[in-house]
């Protein structure tokens, strides 16, 4: 049978796996979006699930708005990835701080 | 019941490994496949629960869209990934330390406390799968006790397309570009001039 505590801790996995990608791959801005997205996924799981298992519907809602400002955030990310690719030729995060708004 | 089991530990497994190839693998494309696979999996993993409607709308999003569009920049990008990932083996030790204990303290976290329905209070509960469905049900609950989140989200969305726009727009100087309103304001007396010419000279 599985419980709340079985999503609990897939959510759990794989925001530490998350977490760990963003350790990692310190200098690849593509794979530290993705990781964002995976960790986003994870706090989706948890809120579904609590939602479904508390029989509350206002988890499903805000997991819906986290999925929208995931959406946007991928979308910023990657157009200022683009313009500092155009600009310095290299997607090296260490290379950032030449950003000067 | 049983299948149920079997279903959720397929679906977690599959997430969770192709979620840790998309952290470790080498080339970025299978880095941005291997996330489809995840969150397709996640998704399966809500139609188990119950929650079809945001199934459906993390695949047509994240699979759809955000996917995407990763790809896209991917293949873009000409870039020289193997040097990216130079340190991966050297911070490989201290970030395994990390998550090992991040995943511990979660897993102790959740043992410790239990979840039970009368633990939390409820806000809007919801009815049986039987009464009404799920898509209906966050119909209900979006567009009358949550509409101004939802109109903010909307507004999220728009900032962030107009912001995407100017930040990739480039302007081209010599580039050549129809003008509609000056064509649609051209005279025959600014577009043809008349001369008189005389018999046997040119102009």
């Amino acid at each position: 049978m599985i419980y709340l505590e079985h999503y609990l801790f897939l959510a759990a996995i794989i925001f530490t796996i998350g977490v760990l990608g963003i350790f990692l791959n310190k200098k690849n801005v593509i794979i530290i979006l993705m990781s964002i997205e995976l960790i986003l996924l994870s706090v989706n799981i948890n809120l579904i699930s609590f939602s479904v298992f508390l029989n509350d519907i206002s988890g499903q809602i805000f997991a819906l708005l986290t999925l929208t400002v995931a959406a946007a955030e991928a979308a910023i990310g990657l157009a200022i990835l683009v313009v500092f690719y155009r600009n310095l030729g290299s997607i090296e995060v260490s290379k950032i701080n030449k950003l000067k708004g | 019941m049983y299948l149920y089991s079997i279903t959720f530990y397929l679906f977690s497994l599959i997430a969770v490994l192709s979620a840790l190839m998309v952290v470790s693998a080498r080339n970025p494309v299978h880095s941005v496949l291997f996330l489809i696979l995840s969150f397709v999996n996640a998704s399966g993993l809500f139609v188990l629960l119950g929650a079809e409607f945001l199934a459906m709308i993390l695949v047509v999003v994240y699979v759809g869209a955000v996917a995407v569009l990763f790809l896209f920049v991917v293949m873009m990008l000409d870039i020289n990934f193997v040097k990216l990932r130079e340190g991966f083996l050297q911070y490989l030790p201290f970030g395994a330390l990390l998550g090992i204990v991040l995943i511990v303290e979660l897993g102790i976290l959740f043992l410790t406390k239990s979840f039970s329905e009368n633990s939390l209070s409820k806000f809007i509960p919801s009815p049986e799968i039987n009464e009404i469905e799920n898509t209906q049900l966050i119909g209900r609950v979006l567009y009358t006790e949550y509409f101004y989140l939802f109109q903010i989200s909307g507004l999220i969305l728009l900032v962030a397309m107009v912001g995407s726009i100017t930040l990739t727009l480039r302007d081209r100087g010599n580039v050549k570009r129809q003008n509609i309103s000056s064509q649609n304001f051209m005279e025959a007396k600014s577009a043809i001039e008349k001369k008189k010419i005389k018999l046997g000279e040119g102009i």
